[in-house]
């Protein structure tokens, strides 16, 4: 007799833990061949709001890690991907009916996006700061500093690469996320909150919700502690609204225009530093340089 | 024995003020369609000249220009030819940093110290600083040949007519952008005088084009579709409904907005050089600064030696003719400035914010507000929240540098803050904890186009100056790759 499989639940991903909606509210999702592949987590607003106070209660420990310490986190993530990497493909070909070596491509690009990004971490502050020669006698410096608790609206473009990477940079700069995952592909999003929970990324860091990005992304394009916005899977249409809300406590939102050219990113491209500088705010530091005679006399 | 100054007067005359000012509009100068406004000069509450202002009409106009000036000769022209430009426009004003220093205190009402030491010389260095990037994009970290946006429209503040004029420009052009630039109603005439600059450098017509006006000008140029990337710097509330206004159209935004800057003195700073960071960090440019160390946070252990410190050095700062060269505090900027900076000074009176005002003898003419200092404040009055902008002190306390920060942080702005402590790892301990853009250790209120200026959260975003200011003005979006 064959051996009845054990099916995984998909839940939220909310302060290190997986919790169900407090809504109690579900959806269906399908392969694409009709049959049932999950029961996801709808999303409430109130799981978006236990979301951000999640994500704020993160933001100190990981904005104040040093910057190797989040490399070597973020390439613990690229490690554990890897090894989940079977999993995460067949999720891909089940759900988006497509070859093996095309999902296979996908999670290779996402894992190699990772390690991209985890040697981000201690370089921002030479690319981006550096020292002001300042025309006075002060040391002047400026670097670069997290924004706080950016709210990630992953693109349903497919399922894995957009949201590696609107995750990462995002992490990569010391912020922390809340993410609502495509809603087309809850079951690869919840896989990928479960390798970010076993990468000793710390709790809240990363906070997934699952369900309508059409209903949840007005709360957080509102919500006062939420201090900058990644659009990039919302609807060109729809992005307006949320920009709006976003000005009433002046968020960061990057709003990635359509590609000249049209059709999907080019997958294996460079990603640029866009991302990243998004949610980066400039820090300018002057300290005085004392008048301290080098040559042992007088000051000068 | 008499102590007091004599009077030391600076020319009015060599400001040169003309009668009237027109628009500067595609290479010309230019009567606009809207009504004329008068420019006052807040020392006496004369008029000082008349200004024509630009209509809708003048806005379409000034961006076709633009439009025409980036496409055709600015942005094929190679980035060192643009930056000979900037150099050239950088001398022009040092050759008549007189004339303008004397021309911007006569307009704003800041004391002739301040314009001839700051506004102007920066002003002109902010030109020359930026002229250098105009062939060097390529090492800004933005890819080897990053692009220019295109018509930049320039929104700008009464506080610092000319040096704001210089921050916004001087990026925008030496990233290959041409600009349409509003000057604040109340201060249109450096801009002005800027614009006969840059038309004797030959900058090719519609490059900068300057339309004085009121809001609606403003408006009229950040909603224009023709423009493709919008500076402003001003109050929150506008800079809310400018972010709010530009909802996606994909116009590239920077905001430099308010703050209630924090001056933290702890216990074992050098009290009498803390002092006179507190006193130039509210009383620069009579407080009508966005940086201001608006905020006094004392350590308890030593808050009355302070307060009695600086009460007795506010009392011998010179308040009065602007023109006067041992002025340290003119005049507020408008009417409505002063009635605004007077009215919070009530609300703290009668929030028991306790009100201490210098002894100062004002002007009978002119809006002159005599420094003030509420000593006994709490974190929730209003004189500790809201942005005053004006010669007004809020003094809190506290007793640990975990409690200085907490109360530091404890605001929706994030601009500025200063840091007063000899022990040096106190003192970056506390700037890398300081949600703030600018952190000053042991100096307040220092500029330098070299150097990124600009806020978290509610105070804006973007900066101006630095590799940072220069990406502002710059297409920096990856067409939103993963």
């Amino acid at each position: 007799m064959a051996r009845l499989a054990v099916a995984k639940t998909y839940k939220l991903y909310l302060g290190g833990a997986f919790p169900r909606s407090e809504s109690g509210r579900t959806y269906q999702v399908h392969d694409t061949k009709g049959s049932l592949m999950a029961n996801a987590a709808l999303a409430s607003r109130k799981d978006a709001r236990n979301a951000v106070v999640a994500a704020r209660s993160g933001l100190a420990k990981w904005a104040g890690a040093t910057p190797y310490n989040r490399g070597q986190v973020l390439y613990r993530v690229a490690e554990m991907l890897e090894s989940r990497r079977a999993d995460v493909v067949e999720l891909i070909v089940r759900s988006r009916g497509v070859k093996a070596a095309e999902a296979r491509a996908e999670v290779d690009a996402a894992v190699d996006r990772i390690v991209h990004y985890a040697g981000w971490t201690d370089k921002l502050s030479a690319v981006f700061g550096g020292a002001n020669a300042v025309s006075g006698p002060y040391f002047s410096y400026s670097a670069p500093e997290p924004t706080g608790v950016v709210a990630v609206a992953a693109s349903s473009a497919s399922p894995l690469l957009p949201l590696v990477g609107a995750v990462l940079p995002v992490l990569a700069g010391g912020n922390t996320a809340v993410v609502v995952a495509s809603q087309a592909d809850p079951t690869v999003a919840v896989t990928f909150a479960e390798v970010l929970a076993t990468s000793d990324v710390p709790a809240g860091v990363v906070n997934l919700l699952t369900g309508d990005q059409a209903e949840i992304m007005p709360w957080l394009a509102s919500h006062g502690d939420v201090n900058g916005l990644d659009l990039t899977g919302v609807p060109a249409d729809q992005r307006v609204a949320l920009e709006r809300a976003a000005a009433d406590t002046v968020k960061r939102v990057y709003s990635p225009r359509a590609r000249s050219g049209g059709g999907e990113p080019d997958v294996t491209a460079a990603p640029g530093t866009a991302r990243l500088r998004a949610f980066l705010e400039t820090k300018t530091v002057w300290h005085p340089v004392g008048a301290v005679s080098l040559a042992g006399g007088s000051a000068y | 024995m008499d102590l007091t100054y004599a009077p030391a007067l600076e020319s009015a005359a060599l400001a040169g003020i003309k009668p009237r000012y027109q628009l500067f509009l595609d290479g010309a100068f230019v009567d606009g369609g809207g009504d004329d406004l008068t420019s006052v000069n807040p020392a006496t509450g004369e008029t000082l000249t008349t200004v024509s202002t630009a209509s809708a009409a003048d806005v379409d106009r000034a961006v076709a220009a633009a439009r025409r000036a980036y496409d055709g000769p600015w942005s094929r022209m190679g980035g060192a030819e643009r930056g000979k430009y900037l150099f050239r426009i950088a001398r022009a004003i040092a050759e008549r940093s007189r004339e303008l220093a004397v021309a911007e205190t006569l307009d704003n009402g800041k004391p002739i110290r301040e314009t001839r030491d700051f506004d102007v010389p920066t002003a002109a260095q902010h030109f020359f600083h930026h002229a250098g990037w105009a062939d060097k994009l390529g090492h800004l970290g933005l890819g080897p040949a990053p692009r220019p946006l295109g018509v930049a429209g320039q929104v700008i503040p009464w506080n610092f007519p000319l040096l704001m004029a210089a921050w916004k420009i001087a990026p925008a052009l030496a990233a290959g952008n041409t600009v349409v630039l509003k000057p604040a109603e109340t201060t249109p005439v450096t801009a002005l005088i800027l614009a006969e600059i840059l038309a004797d450098a030959d900058l090719p017509p519609g490059v900068v084009n300057i339309l004085p006006g009121a809001g609606d000008v403003g408006s009229a140029i950040v909603n224009h579709d023709g423009v493709d990337k919008v500076a402003f710097t001003g109050s929150t509330p506008v800079g809310k409904r400018i972010q709010s206004e530009l909802a996606g159209t994909g116009k590239k935004l920077t905001l430099e907005l308010g703050g209630k800057g924090a001056n933290i003195v702890f216990a074992d700073a050098a009290i009498d050089q803390a002092v006179e960071g507190i006193v130039s960090g509210i009383f620069f440019n009579q407080g009508q600064v966005c940086c201001a160390g608006s905020r006094l946070l004392v350590q308890e252990s030593v808050a009355e030696e302070v307060v009695e410190k600086l009460k007795r050095r506010i009392e011998t700062l010179r308040v009065g003719e602007p023109l006067d060269k041992n002025t340290d505090v003119g005049a507020l900027n408008s009417q409505m400035q002063y009635d605004k900076v007077t009215g919070l000074v009530e609300v703290g009176a009668q929030e028991g914010a306790g009100v201490w005002t210098s002894s100062c003898t004002l002007p009978q003419k002119g809006w002159f507000v005599a420094p003030t200092v509420f000593t006994d404040a709490t974190a929730s009055m209003r004189v500790a929240r809201e942005e005053i902008f004006g010669p007004v002190l809020t003094t809190l306390t506290f007793r640990t540098p975990e409690e200085a920060l907490a109360k530091a942080n404890n605001t929706p702005y994030g601009l500025s803050a200063g840091v007063w402590t000899e022990k040096g790892s106190r003192a970056m301990g506390m700037a890398a904890g300081l949600k703030a853009g600018v952190v000053w250790d042991n100096t307040f209120n220092k500029f330098d186009p070299t150097a990124s200026f600009g806020g978290y959260g509610e105070s804006g975003f973007g900066r101006e100056g630095g590799t940072a200011g220069m990406a502002a003005y710059l297409d920096t979006d990856d067409e939103g790759a993963f």
